[in-house]
């Protein structure tokens, strides 16, 4: 996927910091329904349902399936294509009750990785990042400042963010003014 | 060395003077020093002038509570702060303060003039005598007031600097760092809890930086807390936060800090934020706020020279500054005896305590009377100051007793040039009383403690009336630390500490406040609103019985001090004067802030560029090379018209019209909403939710939607596509997208759970690009890959799934603008790549970019409402002529019901109709008003509204709709639009001005 395709503001130029860049995955997927559609999937997947607020699955795979509601699910598809992957999942919930849907091109990631990315996200986000309340593994959906994201946390101080793309810009623009008050060396 | 500066001693930086000025003024202090220490080491006692009276005033305190010493620091023109409190600023090199409410100067002011008619001013003046004549108030009284009251000048210029906001977790928030704040924080973090300590000083230790006598485990107090200080700065899990200012208790434990970061230093590092929100939701609170002492009331209270006690002591061991050297001091409690030997020992000379109590050694500690003898302090017991004399700064003190008839008996004058005034300490009970917990009255103390609490809290220490001790506040301070650490779930352990109290600093003793305050001219009780005892007597002689009242009628306590200094006496003072026990009288609110928050605090980085969201769409760098001239939708920032040059709006728009009626357009509609409803019960759902009946819509077949409130008003529209049995695809407007989707949630969550049904927001999963024009299915033919698009395969509001070029694609058959008419969605990554397909494929038919106006006259000529613009959230689908949408056969929607009401029917309701002006030239406003009968004086009967308006180039005259009382019945009649320049004739007709079959539509 190429950056030019965006607005061209935000990531497409030199105010993206080092410790936040744009990751794109294969796919992406919104995943609802009821708990044996939700189990289905997973078998599908061949990970476990994230199945509690907070939760997500797929570590070591090249899946990522994170809780976003009681039956409601972010899937993300780190090598599979939307259309293979859609397919399949359409396949094996044949006959249960669900709604799958392509968000693979709504939203984009981004990675922050720095020594003070949950005080960063802190300036923004009101959840409490402390490794012992929000460990590595956590994934959830939060707000930043005015935006929605969703936060899973790869470790300690390595965070992925799913942001819509159209408030991309946003939230680059107000992490790079907060980052002044961590990073004032840059 | 300065006037009253001791050449040894205090805990200021001796290495380096500071220059400051004050009032142009150059002086010199010390590191350590604040403004308030600065001046007075210079001798500088007068440093403002009060609010109404504009009498001289000094520095009363040392701390958060000043009054009186309020001024204006500057750096540079934009970067000036007014109402400091000159006892808080900490002084650094170059700092420029100004003092404030003062004209031509702070020495000689004519505002003083008001003072002569002080007799004139009584309480409750305002609202006598500015009443009449009311037109008066706005023109003359108010600005007049204005200029000759009020505090500081706000800057004119924007705000330089930088803010920062910040979310924190803890188990324990300490808020205080005297020694029940530390003592809390280290037997917390000892737990392992996480623990956050703030202070609004810039050093923590309270109390104990004044104290150089006591010894706790073996250290001298300020080493301890240097040694406290360290262990807690090394545990990883705890904050300490000095220079920040607690100043809200919000629900659940959420409390507000203000950090200041910058203000104390000469150059501020560039880029770095000046001030720091803090918004810190703590497991558990513990509040080590301290006490505030009270000045007494007695006539000339407020003369520079008249300073709190515990002040004087502060500055004294501090910053090593000996405010006065001939010292009266007054007191109702035992705490000024330690002031006493303290000050004299430093080389000033005790002239008197006036002690109020009759036999104060009761109390007292071993040895004392012995220590006052040896001292040769004179002791005057059951004794007042009667008032105070001096020109701009005391010297000499009247002091005497009163007898049984309240008439002064036995005076005499003391001469002095400070006289200090230990009215009691008063428990800071302010953010407990913030977090709804029930304060209690406690006679011993005269004062209000914290009782039950709302929140997970505890205080500890001075702040709950432990007023009596070193050791007291430090044990406490230990328990509530281990106590909040338990209830957080670590464990806490109360640590010991070895305690040897320096022996005068003691006890409060007793405390006989309600018999304390001396009437006569000059008496003040809040000396930032210059109210006086008098003004309390006359709130009560007229009838105000409820301290709530007599603060309001009175203004005491109103001030940006909020009362710290002023409502106990207040309170005292009132319920002895209506006969009531203090509790009955009632108790003022205590509000946030604290203290005085910057408005740019609380703005935090929401300013400029990340004020809000800025959404655009992903063709955006295609419309602006294109040159389009871009509005705000919401949050999108959509192309309004791209004019070609020398072209203004209306001819840039004229030709974008006629390009779409004759040719073909193209326009970015990726900003309108787009829902997916998917699940077995998608059908069921949006038949409830929408008014149309959705079970008849075929697969790949659209439908326009209509949705109502529960009220039956429109509330959004947009088209409808059946994707599959089980899965529509639904637009909103572009503003409605996440009202809808959050209405949609909310009833599939709350009102209809029997439905499997799900939603999921795909608006920036695809890029739309409108594709419209006679020719637009030429243009498109060749683009599709061999998809049929022909009128028979692809009929008017049908969908159907394709490539473009390759690319993945949902092309929907619909109209916007009455022509033949495609939206492309392809996905939004490819936005950019499928619309230079369709420009490189549309040179040849030429095709033309336009715009959200272009868009918003075409639909206006075929009477295609706007939500928002055409509806006002009183619209029903009647009024609007879109009972047509209603499936009539359904069982119920969302607003059936309320459609049902007669008032929904009544004739006389405003119908969209269209507006032809008589001159086709003239183009109505928006929102001007509609009369039958012209001619009219005002107020005239108004019968409706224009809502869009526009000159029409395909039809060439001018077009409007608009909403006129039974305007179905009135087509053909004319009405009239009254204007500034004259009435505009119009003849009313239907709401469709350009092909009205949809000729152009079916093609």
């Amino acid at each position: 996927m190429s950056d030019t395709a965006s607005s061209g503001i935000g990531m497409g130029t030199t105010l993206a910091p080092a410790w936040l860049q744009r990751v794109t995955p294969a796919a992406r997927f919104v995943l609802q329904g009821g708990p044996s559609a939700l189990a289905a999937a997973a078998r599908a997947l061949g990970i476990p349902d994230a199945d509690a607020p907070g939760r997500c699955s797929g570590e070591g795979t090249t899946l990522t399936l994170i809780w976003l509601g009681p039956d409601e699910r972010l899937l993300i598809a780190w090598l599979e294509d939307a259309a293979s992957l859609g397919a399949r999942l359409e396949a094996a919930l044949a006959g249960q009750a669900h709604s799958l849907v392509d968000v693979t091109q709504r939203q984009v990631g981004l990675r922050l990785a720095a020594a003070f990315a949950a005080d960063l996200l802190n300036c923004g986000c009101p959840l409490d990042l402390d490794p012992a309340r929000f460990p590595v593994g956590s994934g959830t959906r939060t707000l930043f400042n005015k935006t929605d994201i969703v936060l899973w946390r790869r470790g300690v101080d390595d965070f992925h963010i799913e942001v819509w793309r159209s408030f991309e810009d946003y939230l680059v623009r107000w992490m790079a003014e907060a980052a002044q008050d961590f990073a004032p060396q840059r | 060395m300065s006037v009253a500066r001791l050449p040894t001693g205090g805990q200021v930086g001796r290495d380096r003077t500071l220059r400051f000025s004050f009032d142009g003024k150059s002086y010199e202090g010390l590191q350590g020093d604040t403004l308030a220490s600065a001046l007075l080491a210079n001798g500088v006692h007068l440093v403002g002038r009060s609010f109404k009276y504009h009498r001289p005033r000094g520095i009363m305190t040392a701390g958060p509570e000043e009054p009186s010493a309020l001024v204006t620091v500057r750096r540079d023109a934009a970067r000036s702060t007014p109402n400091l409190r000159a006892t808080q600023v900490e002084l650094y090199d170059g700092l420029c303060a100004v003092s404030q409410n003062r004209w031509p100067s702070l020495r000689f002011d004519l505002g003083r003039l008001t003072e002569l008619f002080s007799p004139l001013l009584p309480a409750g003046f305002y609202y006598k005598t500015f009443m009449w004549p009311r037109t008066a108030w706005h023109r003359l009284y108010e600005p007049l007031i204005r200029r000759m009251a009020g505090l500081g000048e706000a800057p004119l210029l924007p705000d330089p600097d930088r803010y920062a906001q910040q979310h924190a977790h803890c188990e324990v928030l300490v808020v205080g760092a005297g020694p029940a704040g530390l003592a809390a924080a280290l037997a917390a973090s000892r737990s392992g809890a996480r623990v956050i300590l703030c202070d609004e000083r810039p050093r923590f230790g309270g109390s104990l930086l004044c104290d150089d006598r006591s010894r706790i485990d073996g250290l001298a107090a300020t080493e301890w807390v240097t040694a406290a200080i360290a262990e807690l700065a090394q545990n990883p899990r705890v904050r300490l936060l000095p220079r920040t200012t607690a100043f809200g208790y919000f629900p659940h434990n959420h409390l507000g800090l203000s950090e200041r970061i910058t203000d104390h230093l000469a150059e501020p590092p560039a880029g770095l934020a000046r001030e720091r929100l803090w918004q810190v939701r703590a497991q558990q609170v513990v509040l080590a706020t301290g006490s505030i002492e009270q000045p007494l009331v007695f006539p000339g209270n407020d003369r520079p020279g008249v300073m709190l006690a515990g002040a004087a002591l502060r500055y004294l061991k501090e910053q090593a500054v000996l405010p006065g050297r001939r010292v009266v001091i007054v007191t109702i409690c035992d705490s000024a005896y330690r002031v006493a030997f303290e000050m004299q020992a430093a080389g000033a000379r005790v002239a008197a305590i006036i002690d109020l109590r009759p036999d104060p050694s009761p109390a007292q500690p071993d040895g004392w009377q012995q220590r006052l003898r040896q001292a040769g302090i004179a002791v005057e017991t059951a004794a007042r100051v009667l008032r105070t004399r001096g020109r701009g700064h005391v010297s000499a003190v009247e002091i005497g007793r009163l007898d049984a008839a309240g008439l002064p008996t036995g005076q005499r004058s003391i001469d002095c040039d400070l006289l200090l005034v230990a009215g009691g300490f008063v428990p800071s009970v302010h953010l407990f009383s913030q977090s709804r917990g029930k304060l209690r009255y406690d006679e011993a103390l005269q004062t209000y403690l914290p009782g039950d609490s709302a929140e997970s809290e505890r205080s500890a220490g001075a702040c709950r009336g432990l007023l009596s001790g070193l050791a007291a506040a430090l044990q406490d301070g230990a328990a509530a630390g281990a106590a909040a650490a338990n209830a957080s779930g670590c464990a806490g352990e109360e640590p010991r500490f070895e305690i040897i109290e320096d022996s005068t600093a003691a006890t409060a003793g007793r405390l006989p406040r309600a018999e304390a305050a001396v009437s006569g001219p000059k008496a003040f009780v809040d000396f930032q609103h210059d109210v006086m005892l008098k003004d309390l007597d006359l709130a009560m002689r007229e009838g105000f019985r409820s301290i709530e009242h007599i603060k309001r009628y009175t203004t005491t306590g109103m001030a940006t001090d909020q009362g710290k200094t002023s409502n106990v006496n207040a309170l005292h003072h009132a319920a002895r004067g209506l006969g009531k026990p203090v509790p009955s009288v009632g108790l003022t609110t205590f509000r946030m802030p604290y203290t005085p928050i910057t408005f740019a605090s609380f703005a935090g980085q929401a300013r400029g560029e990340i004020f809000d969201p800025v959404r655009r769409t992903p063709m955006h760098g295609w419309a602006v090379r294109q040159g389009a001239v871009f509005e705000d939708v919401g949050m999108w920032k959509r192309a309004r018209f791209f004019p070609r040059s020398g072209e203004d709006m209306h001819a840039a728009v004229a030709r974008e019209c006629r390009a779409v009626r004759e040719g073909c357009g193209v326009f970015d509609a990726s900003t309108l909403g787009k829902i997916v409803v998917a699940g077995p019960g998608a059908t069921a759902f949006m038949d409830r939710f929408y008014v149309n009946d959705w079970s008849k819509l075929a697969v790949g077949r659209c439908k326009y939607g209509v949705l109502l409130r529960d009220d039956g008003f429109v509330y959004d529209d947009g088209v409808v596509a059946r994707l599959a049995e089980d899965r529509f695809h639904v637009t909103t407007t572009t503003g409605g997208a996440a009202r809808v989707l959050a209405m949609m949630e909310d009833y599939r969550q709350t009102e209809w759970t029997d439905l499997d049904v799900w939603l999921t927001s795909t608006t920036e999963q695809w890029a739309v690009i409108a594709v419209q024009g006679p020719r637009a299915r030429e243009l498109l033919a060749p683009l599709v890959d061999g998809l049929d698009i022909s009128a028979a395969a692809l009929p008017h509001m049908a969908v159907v799934h394709g490539t473009l070029r390759g690319m993945p694609m949902m092309l929907f058959r619909v109209s916007f603008t009455g022509e033949l008419g495609f939206e492309v969605n392809v996905p939004s990554d490819q936005g950019a790549a499928a619309l230079d397909a369709i420009c490189e494929a549309g040179k040849a038919l030429g095709l033309t970019p336009y715009g959200t106006e272009t868009m918003h006259v075409l639909r206006a000529e075929k009477g295609f409402i706007i939500i928002g613009q055409d509806t006002d959230g009183t619209v029903t689908p009647d009024d609007v002529g879109l009972t047509w949408a209603i499936g009539k056969a359904k069982p119920d929607f969302v607003g059936k019901r309320a459609l049902a009401r007669p008032a929904m029917h009544a004739p006389d309701r405003k119908q969209l109709v269209g507006l032809l002006t008589r001159d086709p030239r003239v183009v109505l406003e928006e929102g001007a008003q509609v009369v039958d009968v012209p001619g009219q004086a005002p107020p005239m009967k108004l019968i409706g509204h224009v809502t869009s308006s526009y000159a029409s180039a395909t039809l060439g005259r001018s077009i409007a709709l608009a909403v006129v009382a039974g305007g179905r019945a009135r087509i053909g009649q004319t009405l009239h639009v009254p204007m500034p320049g004259g009435e505009i004739p119009v003849e009313v007709c239907a709401p469709v001005f350009y092909d009205p079959k949809g000729a152009r539509l079916n093609v």
